[in-house]
């Protein structure tokens, strides 16, 4: 049986966390969870390769050329735009669109800064000669995070899209799924990195 | 059958959460520098890392406050990678 308290919508006594309790809105999420655990394995098997070619420098830079404390920046940018993610998803459901905006033009801006830092990250590495040829190591290593990069560079136009229909005809509360969908596959994008971070970056130096 | 509500997370939750995981990233980052936990520092960064995934699935992605199910397909696809992982490290012998 289905109920709707405060916002929070119960299906056979479980919650179903900002849904209206529309079937399709649940359809889509469960569709967006089934999607973000087919990228779990898409990650893993690119991580996995990376860790097996890590050694395989080919007389080439290796990891020693990775600058901890830029990527802790760009790192650090990146968990805080999924803070902007939640709190822009929360204004949403309070049908609050002016200050969902405004955290949603944060949360692009901050996933813009980050790109700019994976850019600038890139083209130091290439300067310093780990170009994608080099190596097995330069090509597991561009592959993964050039691949997350072009996840965070999808997210951005995404949020840019929600920006763009509020401004135009405002988010209506059946469309709310919209934001949560994408602040999902935001957060999804920053918990690939949180690993990336560590496992790449981190236990490499 | 027995309610799983639970209540919504203020902005005030997030706000903290977060400061939590940027406090958890100062430490995450400080590890590698830190001779005396060179022994230590592999199983450190990944318990660190760990916690911070699990926080950030748990209340940014409200799976803690949400439909079980979705815990389930998510859980299940992190189990299975963590597996697929493991054996394809220990195929190619580097583990």
């Amino acid at each position: 049986m289905a109920t709707a308290t405060d916002g929070v919508f119960e299906v056979d006594g479980q919650t179903d966390f900002e849904s209206t309790g529309d079937p399709i809105h649940r359809t889509r999420k469960t569709a967006m969870w089934v999607f973000l655990g087919s990228e779990v394995f898409f990650f893993g098997a690119m991580i996995a390769t990376f860790l097996l070619y890590r050694h395989t420098t080919n007389g080439g830079p290796g990891a020693e050329i990775f600058n901890i404390p830029f990527t802790s920046a760009t790192s650090f940018v990146l968990l805080m735009s999924s803070l902007t993610m939640v709190l822009a998803d929360n204004a949403f459901q309070k049908s609050d669109q002016r200050q969902g905006r405004i955290w949603l033009v944060g949360t692009a801006l901050l996933g813009l800064a980050f790109l700019a830092g994976q850019i600038f990250e890139f083209t130091e590495f290439v300067n310093e000669g780990l170009k994608i040829s080099t190596s097995p190591f330069g090509s597991s290593f561009y592959m993964l995070t050039g691949f997350h990069g072009m996840h965070v560079a999808g997210g951005v136009l995404m949020i840019a899209l929600l920006v763009a229909f509020s401004l135009r005809r405002r988010l209506s509360p059946d469309q709310g799924m919209n934001v949560e969908l994408v602040a999902l596959y935001w957060h999804f994008v920053d918990i690939v990195w949180i690993v990336i971070f560590t496992v790449v970056y981190l236990l490499q130096i | 059958m027995a309610s799983e509500a639970h209540a919504h997370p203020t902005p005030k939750t997030y706000w903290l959460i977060a400061a939590a995981l940027a406090v958890a990233t100062a430490i995450e980052i400080a590890i590698p520098y830190i001779e005396v936990l060179d022994p230590v520092r592999a199983p450190l960064l990944i318990a660190f890392g760990a916690a911070k995934f699990v926080t950030v699935v748990a209340v940014f992605m409200h799976l803690r406050y949400d439909l079980k199910g979705y815990r389930y397909v998510f859980s299940i696809a992190v189990v299975v990678a963590i597996l697929m992982f493991i054996v394809m490290l220990a195929v190619f012998r580097a583990l």
